[in-house]
């Protein structure tokens, strides 16, 4: 009961840090760096339901994000579909491609596993940059706009208030997710995989599952993305984006919704406040995941909610 | 036919011969700590670039060698020392990202000291290619194998046979084990970094004179020692050197018989197929655990 | 006397003062920058940011453009083109720049020109392929060769050699993938026949197999490689390595003296087309291009002790080509910057002579690439 009030009161603290934001936001720029930070958001929530709550690692999300964005890019640039029709076909496909790698991935253990998703991301990468014909190769592909219900999404302000919704829906929907009676083997899972499985859990189908509802949610924002910012290359599906999307994920705090999206503000402003270092940013990049993961293994969010409940106590 | 085969087969055995070094070095370390280390890709890379920097500076490729691979080990024992004894018990997902963090830093160092130019070293011997049934080897070639080989038999005399070696192989099966007979288990992780960093920085040694050498190059390498360790069974030094071998030859042939486009998807590929059908690699032992 | 003297030194002290303050009471000219000095293209975007840097300095201490100081304003996009795409919008909206120096890779280039476009902000991009001028956006200029005038540059000096069956190796970077898209598309006007299409990767370290096989087809007359960095110099290592004596080009992307050291004697007879800043000192004494480019080694040299590199040239052409179009528009309007970039005629850059019109925003010809051909280690101009 107190885990479900908390949760809404966190709700309803992120409703209205999204309704109060733009208040406050002094030009597009400071509304494009929320709509990318809300972007990545919504994936880690999804990879932390993949590698927080079932505790599987995934070094290759970024592969789906980046197939969800070139689907899209390339069904409505080059096959005139309509853009919403052509997000919900991607995420389809990727659906049906996790699904497919899903059972002989997930039997993997450690660092095997970690190895094959890895190996997935980078083989995907690599499709992306070759197949130029089809995806305009490392020079990229524009990406016309975003067509919603005879709507076309342009302009910051737009996207803010698309992204924002986006992120309350995930949120909620992780929460709810996590909670419901379903949700419970869930957490059983992330406690101990045996235990669950002793009790009766479906442990296979249960990961199965949400492996491919993060890589279907990852897909889902690659689409959004690419529309947002109109041009893609095979980089945002590469090794890079990936670890990125983890450290968001661990950083914030694993099997914590909320400390997903901290996470992705911590991580999506780093490259921000780093770009006035000149030559030193990869440097001070390394230190940060360093250091974060040395002091706060735990992930920020558990970290502060351990804290608050000692000094409570 | 045979002329174009044999030629696959040199080059893919020499860019095989440093998958292996890297390949061993992270089953030195993943052996005495259960710790990946990415950072591994840039310890090659560090090999070339002090070499180059040393020789750059006037000091005979000899002893530019030998202080690289120094350098490296030092390096090594600095990513133990500050990285990995900080975390602890860590889980499997924090201690990856802090060998990432550890590799950006190194690169990032490189980035800024030795700037983002490609370098090359010179060849050992000269660079007049042997011919062999229609095939050409390069001296440089024979060194990298060569090399690389007299290294793995030194491992396995240092491991089988001496008692550091044996004290590490005891510290990697059974830690606790390790410590109750005396063996100072701290040392040993230590040692291990120093050692992966040596080993990585001879083949990245070996194989500058052919393939040059910049601040990056330890990404890919390092990513693909990784397959290669990951192809033989984690842990495994023989499967280690096998599956470096064996990638760099597929890796070759993939380029000459089905397509040069895709050579660099071909090990991430393979490591799918096979851990699909032997999910504890060529090599591994299937893995107990405790619950 | 004495008294006089310093009293006529403290009026002059007194004036210098007042100068550069009258001039610092205008707003400075504001350029934004986004370049790769990071990542696989780092060391294309590096002397580019140092040129850049180097040359407002010396022009603020010359006292700026039209009374006002310039100020430049930089990011790494770390050859990611999305992130390109984002510190444009932090140029244009936040740091509200004057005019953008913008994209040494092609990706980033066009990650960036939908914005550019819709701010009404004029771009000098860095990068080379042909399709960020065609078709010519409003507001995108660039200021290096294309790759299609690379290759079309090659195959004049292959059809005067006779050859008309070529193969082709390309990078499957950006770069080299569009100019094996460009090659092959201006082959046929040249009378030349690709009888062989092969890739290798930009960090590949061995070409042996991709040799093998080109090596193998019959009546193969010459090699053209498009790439960038070490790719080529690995490519001509493993060609003198098998023995081949395939007559050998290159793109301009490896119009460096970085070439000739990774590539070494193997390097002997290779030829390519290239700006005239790498054969500099060879120029003929009334070449319109001399004085410009051997300052710009001298300077270069003098603040880095290094050569200066042809990438480095694109940038000083684009600080020159928007500051001679700040001046000519007689202030920092946008529009009438752009009017001004777009009526550029005549203007002598390190890579050649601009002439902008409406209908090209890349203002070179093929005259403004020079052939040449390494021999005995160093570069020697051909005719």
């Amino acid at each position: 009961m107190n885990k479900l009030s908390s949760s809404t009161l966190g709700l309803l603290v992120l409703a209205a840090v999204l309704l109060c934001l733009p208040l406050v936001l002094p030009n597009t720029f400071y509304y494009d760096v929320a709509i990318r930070i809300a972007i990545n958001a919504v994936v880690a929530i999804g990879l932390n339901l993949l590698i927080g709550y079932t505790g599987q690692i995934s070094l290759g999300h970024a592969g789906f994000f980046g197939l969800g964005a070139y689907a899209s890019a390339i069904l409505t640039s080059r096959y005139g579909w309509p853009s919403a029709l052509a997000l919900v076909a991607a995420a389809s496909a990727i659906a049906l491609l996790a699904l497919l790698v899903a059972r002989p991935v997930l039997r993997l253990k450690g660092h095997y596993l970690a190895m094959a998703t890895l190996g997935l991301g980078i083989i995907i990468m690599i499709v992306l940059t070759n197949e130029s014909a089809f995806t305009g190769g490392p020079d990229g592909l524009a990406v016309p706009a975003l067509v919603l219900f005879g709507w076309e999404v342009s302009g910051e302000k737009s996207w803010y208030a698309v992204c924002a919704v986006a992120l309350l829906l995930m949120a909620w929907t992780a929460i709810n997710l996590i909670n419901a009676p379903g949700g419970r083997s869930l957490q059983a899972i992330h406690g101990s995989e045996i235990a669950a499985f002793a009790v009766g859990v479906d442990v296979t189908a249960m990961k199965i599952r949400v492996f491919v509802l993060s890589a279907v949610i990852a897909s889902v924002m690659g689409s959004l993305s690419a529309h947002y910012v109109g041009f893609i290359t095979p980089g945002i599906a590469g090794f890079h984006h990936s670890i990125e999307l983890v450290t968001m994920v661990v950083l914030g705090g694993m099997a914590s919704v909320f400390g997903s999206i901290v996470g992705a503000v911590l991580l999506t402003l780093l490259p921000q406040f780093l770009s006035t270092l000149e030559g030193w940013e990869t440097v001070a990049f390394g230190l940060v995941l360093m250091a974060s993961m040395i002091f706060l293994p735990k992930g920020v969010v558990p970290t502060l909610r351990a804290r608050l409940r000692r000094g409570a106590a | 036919m045979v002329a174009e085969f044999l030629q696959f087969l040199f080059s893919g055995l020499t860019v095989g011969a440093t998958y292996a070094l890297a390949a061993l070095g992270f089953a030195i370390i993943y052996n005495s700590s259960r710790v990946i280390n990415f950072a591994q890709g840039e310890f090659i890379m560090l090999g070339g670039m002090s070499a180059v920097a040393l020789t750059g500076l006037g000091i005979p490729l000899s002893v530019a060698i030998v202080l690289a691979i120094a350098v490296a080990g030092a390096v090594g024992a600095l990513i133990e020392k500050f990285a990995i004894e900080p975390a602890g018990r860590a889980d499997v997902v924090p201690l990856i990202i802090i060998t990432i963090g550890a590799s950006l830093v190194v690169r990032g160092l490189v980035q800024v000291v030795l700037g983002k130019g490609t370098h090359a070293l010179g060849a050992f011997s000269g660079e007049k290619p042997f011919v062999i049934a229609g095939a050409t080897l390069l001296p440089q070639s024979l060194w990298v194998m060569g090399v690389a080989t007299l290294v793995v038999a030194a491992l396995g005399w240092f491991f089988g046979y001496t008692r550091l070696g044996k004290a590490m192989l005891a510290t990697s099966h059974n830690t606790l084990a390790a410590e109750l007979v005396g063996i100072n288990t701290r040392s040993v992780l230590l040692l291990s970094f120093v050692l992966s960093g040596a080993l990585g920085a001879v083949g990245g040694i070996l194989l500058a004179p052919i393939t040059y050498t910049s601040y990056d190059v330890g990404i890919m390498l390092g990513l693909k020692g990784f397959v290669a360790a990951t192809l033989g069974g984690l842990g495994s030094g023989m499967g280690a050197v096998v599956g470096g071998l064996l990638l760099g030859v597929l890796e070759a042939m993939t380029a000459g018989y089905i397509s040069s486009a895709y050579k660099d998807a071909m090990p991430f590929v393979l490591i799918l197929l096979v851990l699909f059908f032997m999910p504890n690699g060529l090599f591994g032992a299937k893995t107990i655990d405790r619950v | 006397m004495k008294k006089r003297t310093l009293i006529a030194l403290a009026a002059v002290w007194v004036a210098m003062l007042a100068l550069p303050a009258a001039a610092q009471s205008k707003d400075p000219i504001r350029i934004g920058a986004v370049l790769s000095t990071t990542g696989p293209a780092g060391y294309l975007g590096d002397p580019q940011l140092k040129t850049l840097q180097t040359y407002l300095a010396q022009i603020n201490q010359e006292g700026g453009v039209l009374g006002r100081k310039l100020e430049l304003v930089h990011y790494d996009d770390a050859s990611e083109a999305g992130k390109a795409n984002g510190f444009a919008k932090r140029l244009i909206d936040d740091d509200k720049v004057d005019f953008l120096i913008a994209g040494t890779t092609t990706g980033a280039t066009m990650a960036m020109a939908p914005l550019v476009e819709k701010a009404g902000i004029p771009l000098i991009s860095l990068s080379g392929a042909v399709v960020v001028v065609e078709p010519v956006k409003k507001w995108i200029f660039k200021t290096p060769h294309t790759d299609r005038m690379a290759a079309e540059k090659v195959f004049e000096d292959m059809k005067k050699r006779g050859f008309n069956k070529v193969g082709l190796l390309s990078e499957t970077s950006g770069f080299g993938q569009s100019g094996a898209k460009e090659t092959k598309l201006v082959a046929q006007k040249y009378g030349i026949t690709l009888v062989a299409d092969e890739t290798y990767g930009p960090k590949d370290t061995d070409t042996t197999a991709q040799l093998t096989k080109i090596r193998g087809v019959t009546g193969i007359q010459a090699l053209l490689v498009f790439g960038l960095g070490q790719g080529p110099a690995v490519v001509t290592k493993n060609a003198a390595q098998l023995g081949m004596k395939l007559p050998l080009y290159q793109s301009h992307g490896v119009a460096s003296n970085e070439f000739l050291k990774l590539a070494g004697p193997a390097a002997e007879g290779v030829r390519m087309p290239s700006p005239a800043l790498l054969v500099a000192n060879s120029l003929a004494a009334n070449d319109p291009q001399r004085p410009l480019v051997t300052s710009y080694a001298a300077t270069y040299w003098k603040q880095y002790k290094d050569e200066p590199s042809t990438f480095g040239g694109y940038a000083l052409d684009a600080l020159m080509l928007g500051l001679h179009a700040i001046k000519t528009a007689g202030g920092t309007n946008k529009e009438a910057v752009r009017n001004a970039l777009e009526k550029t005629r005549g203007f002598m850059g390190t890579t050649g002579q601009f002439n902008m019109s409406a209908t090209d925003h890349m203002g070179l010809d093929l005259s403004a690439f020079r052939m040449v051909e390494v021999k005995n280690g160093g570069w020697s101009l051909l005719k």
